[in-house]
């Protein structure tokens, strides 16, 4: 992560105390070691292309990646400075307010950049979301069917006050443009393993089997083998 | 990666000889000045604290939070507010563990919520409807493990760690008879000797009315833990239909923005790996079918006449298979009551009534599926009158069950009679033949070997093995028919298709659909077993258990490698509360054999907890005699007086009456209050702020009217809503023009669509206002032709 006083200066790092920022820095610079310098005392004007950004693992996967990091650029083709991507990351964390996520939603899903979803703009949306798996009538069909629940000002396409409208109503929303992992579920692997155990002991006291306990035995092996 | 939070920090350079220059500021200003000075500063304090919630470039809020952070710290030190920074940013720093806490603690919870991925993985692969019953499924397992909990801490482990031990007295000693073959694995699988005699059973338990050195009441426990199983289960049940009513409630109709939400909130952001991504675009493509569905479904336009016959008819047919049925059972029990008295029985005979009741089970389900394809109903409609029909011949298998049971019951405590004679008989026997051959006569003749007293038939025993023999039995063929008619199936499409004459994927056989309603009805079936048998048979809760938890990996691996999705998806409704719903009536159904046992049977005189008591809930009164005060004693006296009974019944039958209606009075108000509130919104639709937003475009005048040329709309429509126009009107003659004069939406569209858009659609509800405008309605009736 390196020293933060090589990095910024004290008054930079003061300016925004952003929490593991020296995190965000050393992604940053992970992504084009040759292209961002380590010393940021000088702010230095150095952009990372598209193509590079793209491949961080939690955009990898993303069907809206590029539409993410265009909106965030401020030359619009995708080419972000540090300043940007520390914005990104900022709004796309769980701490960034509804309204703040609503506009930046509304960039992403505006591919033409007019400030409007028009059918253009969501039948490229619901081709990236089904990988065109969806029939041309289906797609047609859903089109037809958001712009019909969502436009409130009747011109067929959807501005930004529709958008909101309809947005900040929806229950999942929150949830769902955020970049924070989760772990891993071992502990009701655990959980399980235990309550498998007590009833073994409960099988073993009232039937004095020796088979079914050997089989009991061998289960209980099988499933730590597994989870471990 | 962590997330990027911004906090407002003093930025260094601004130091402290601001304060010298402040001080001969102060002198200066006047009240007025002072107050507007005040009001700046906290507005920049506010920019300061919201700058996080702009949507602007880094580099402008960086900036600006300069400009202000130097403007506060300038004049806050003339207004001796100096203090007030560094509390700020400790109630920040504190916000921010707190955020972290709760979000540590959510994931926790979320982490330890069993199976979660698998049941997605289900869900992405089969639509929601197969995932609800996993879900049930995993509902039912947290119940269970509740039960098994209390179950297992306060009447097992009790009687197992403060108890006599196995073999010190006759009710927990295998009889001398049967101890050879005690141990044999046959004899185990029929739950006779030793698991007979083990804590599984009612039989096992001692009598005393404390033990330990804790005085612990066994007897007590038992009878209360027993209650509290159904109390328990019936409060879950209700809590949970009561919080699925909550969460929207309708049947999938909630929602104005089912496809927009779709659209634009099912893709989550957090998934990283590409497996991940594929289950989650199958699951996305599968919504939207099945909202496709439900659309289409909402435009059929049929022969009414017809329809309704058919479903007559259907309805006929399958009144008449289930009244066949239940005959057929009633005979069959006849049949195999004489048999009972009989020898000389044949294999067929002897398992009679087994093989009717699942040839029954086997045969009906899937004749009720071919004549229900007769009423053409919505698949999730159709999936719910398929349950209440199995439903209602399963309960003919039930009835069956209980009937054989009783007579059981009845037989054996006849019998314990004449058993409890002859075992005084024999103790007697055994004292006066001992005592001859020692001459001491001081001496006491050591007690009986507990193998050796003969025991009275049990009949509480008797009933939870039973129960419990067809928990096991049950659990088998449902595994079988797994193997069998899943597994086996897929493998012989899946190879014999190599060499055989026609296409076995797609014809024929091909791969199975999974069975809901089967296996829903299997499952609610067998928990109510479970309640009705959990009374004599503590154990049979474990076992429960166990089979629950082996049923949740062995059905999703069984679906996800041998299943195929259904033909139509469908989308399950949102509230689980038909499952709930059928799971209530058995609780209530299981819960009525038990009481009535308690309450009127007496227990055996030589098993068991309540052994010697003239009836089970004797124990709760003796308890109140002799454990509680004797005020108390007297209290529970006048509150079982029907005098007072009678009228808390009467008061509990009002409040739900007065409940219903207040209930009824908000449901209504709510729907005003959506109306209203639909008006307003589409009445406010240009809403002007987007300047924070749109810093570098021009701004646009989202107040979009219709151009002139947009067609019929005409010159009222141009103008901007003053208040001269009812908003109504406005709305309606926008919206007709939209649909006639905007070419995309033009005549391309099936006529069906726009007819129902515009049922459904609330502005509709205009359209019968009077207008003043000069818009005839024939304008929108022309529009809908189109």
């Amino acid at each position: 992560m390196g020293n933060k006083q090589t990095i910024f200066t004290d008054e930079q790092l003061d300016a925004y105390q952003v929490n593991s920022f020296c995190r965000l820095h050393g992604r940053y610079h992970e992504l084009a070691p040759h292209l961002v310098p380590m010393d940021y005392t000088n702010e230095p004007d150095c952009k990372i292309p598209l193509a590079l950004i793209v491949n961080m693992p939690e955009l990898k996967e993303n069907p809206f990646r590029d539409r993410i990091v265009e909106s965030f650029s401020e030359d619009g083709m995708g080419n972000l400075s540090f300043n940007e991507f520390v914005d990104m990351f900022s709004v796309l964390s769980e701490m960034a307010p509804r309204e703040l996520k609503a506009i930046y939603a509304f960039k992403i899903y505006d591919f033409n950049v007019d400030n409007y979803l028009c059918k253009e703009d969501l039948e490229k949306t619901l081709n990236k979301l089904t990988k065109e798996e969806l029939t041309p009538e289906e797609v047609e069909l859903v089109c037809e069917k958001t712009i019909e629940e969502a436009d409130l000002d009747g011109d067929s396409k959807l501005s930004y006050a529709d958008f909101e409208n309809m947005i900040t109503r929806a229950p999942d929303f929150l949830r769902y443009l955020v970049f924070v992992e989760t772990d891993a579920s071992k502990p009701c692997l655990c959980m399980h393993l235990s309550i498998f155990i007590i009833l073994q002991y409960f099988t073993l006291l009232c039937t004095k089997n020796k088979i079914i306990c050997s089989t009991l035995l061998l289960t209980n092996a099988f499933l730590i083998c597994k989870i471990f | 990666a962590k997330n990027g939070i911004i906090v407002l920090k003093r930025p260094l350079g601004t130091s402290s000889d601001s304060n010298s220059d402040s001080d001969e500021e102060e002198d200066s200003m006047s009240e007025g000045e002072m107050a507007r000075l005040m009001e700046e500063v906290e507005e920049k304090k506010k920019l300061i604290a919201t700058i996080r919630n702009k949507p602007w470039r880094m580099k402008r809020r960086l900036v600006l939070l300069r400009e202000a952070q130097q403007f506060v710290d300038k004049f806050e030190g003339a207004l001796g507010k100096g203090k007030g920074r560094k509390w700020y940013a400790y109630k920040v720093m504190m916000t921010k563990k707190w955020i972290k806490f709760q979000r540590d603690f959510e994931n926790f919870r979320t982490a330890c919520i069993p199976w979660e991925r698998k049941i997605k993985e289900v869900e992405s692969h089969f639509g929601s409807s197969v995932a609800s019953y996993f879900i049930f499924l995993r509902w039912m397992y947290g119940m269970n493990l509740v039960l098994f909990g209390l179950t297992f801490g306060l009447v097992v482990m009790p009687e197992v760690l403060m108890g006599l031990p196995y073999g010190s007295i006759p009710r927990k000693t295998v009889p001398r008879a049967e101890q050879d073959t005690a141990q044999d694995y046959s004899v185990l699988m029929d739950f006779n000797g030793y698991c007979k005699y083990s804590v599984l059973f009612y039989g096992y338990y001692n009598n005393q009315r404390t033990i330990g050195l804790l005085k612990f009441r066994l007897p007590l426990a038992y009878l209360m833990v027993g209650l509290g199983t159904f109390g328990y289960s019936l409060m879950l049940v209700i809590r949970t239909m009561a919080k699925n009513a909550d969460v929207g409630g309708g049947d999938g109709d909630e929602g104005e923005f089912t496809f927009a939400w779709k659209m634009f909130t099912s893709w989550d952001y957090l998934i990283g790996n590409a497996e991940t991504a594929d289950n989650k675009y199958a699951s996305i493509t599968t919504s939207f079918k099945e909202s496709i569905v439900d659309e289409q479904e909402n435009q059929k336009d049929e022969n009414i006449h017809l329809r309704r016959f058919l479903r007559v008819l259907a309805n006929f047919l399958i009144t008449c298979s289930l009244g066949g049925s239940g005959y057929l059972i009633y005979f069959v029990v006849k049949r195999s009551q004489e048999f009972a008295n009989r020898d000389d029985l044949s294999w067929y005979e002897k398992n009679e009534l087994e093989l009717i009741m699942s040839l029954l089970g086997l045969v009906c389900p899937p004749l009720f599926e071919t004549i229900a394809e007769l009423e053409d109903y919505h698949p999730r409609i159709a999936l719910k009158w398929q349950l209440g029909r199995i439903f209602a011949l399963f309960l003919g298998n039930l009835y069956t069950f209980l009937f054989a049971l009783f007579d059981e019951v009845n037989t054996k405590l006849e019998e314990e009679g004449s058993i409890k004679n002859a075992s005084i008989w024999a103790m007697k026997e055994y004292y006066a033949n001992f005592s001859l051959p020692v001459n001491d006569s001081d001496a006491t003749p050591p007690p009986m070997d507990p193998g050796d007293v003969i025991l009275g038939p049990c009949w509480e025993t008797a009933v939870g093995i039973e129960f419990v023999k067809l928990t096991v039995s049950d659990i088998q063929v449902t595994y079988l028919t797994i193997l069998i008619g899943d597994f086996a199936r897929a493998v012989i499409v899946r190879f014999l298709n190599y060499c055989w004459c026609w296409d076995l994927e797609a014809g024929f056989p091909s791969y199975g659909e999974f069975d809901i309603s089967g296996n829903v009805l299997g499952l609610v079936f067998n928990q109510g077993m479970i309640w009705m048998g959990a009374f004599y048979a503590p154990g049979l809760v474990g076992i429960n258990v166990l089979r629950l938890l082996s049923s949740m990996y062995y059905q999703c691996w069984a679906v996800m490698a041998t299943n195929v999705p259904h033909e139509r998806v469908f989308k399950a409704s949102k509230s689980n509360n038909f499952y709930m719903g059928l799971l209530l009536l058995v609780l209530f159904l299981s819960l009525l054999p038990v009481v009535y046992t308690i309450m009127s049977l007496p227990p055996s005189f030589d098993c068991g907890p309540f052994s010697g008591k003239e009836k089970m809930f004797d124990v709760i009164m003796e308890t109140i005699d002799l454990d509680l005060p004797a005020f108390m004693g007297t209290l529970f006296s006048y509150a079982a007086n029907p005098g007072l009974i009678i009228p808390a019944v009467l008061l509990m039958v009002l409040a739900i009456y007065y409940l219903n209606s207040t209930s009824e009075a908000y449901q209504n108000a709510n729907m005003e209050l959506k109306k209203k509130m639909q008006m307003v919104s589409k009445r406010i639709c240009g809403v002007p702020s987007d300047e924070d937003f749109n810093q570098e475009e021009p701004k646009k005048q989202h107040r979009q009217h219709q151009p002139g040329d947009e067609g019929p709309g005409g010159p009222a429509a141009q103008s901007l809503p003053g208040p001269a126009r009812p908003a109504g009107a406005w709305l309606v003659s926008s919206r007709a023009s939209c649909r006639c004069g905007t070419p995309e939406t033009g005549t391309d569209q099936p006529p069906a669509l726009s007819l129902w858009s515009e049922q459904r659609n609330p502005r509709s509800l205009k359209e019968n206002r009077p207008r003043p405008e000069a818009e005839p309605p024939g304008r929108v009736l022309t529009c809908r032709k189109t």
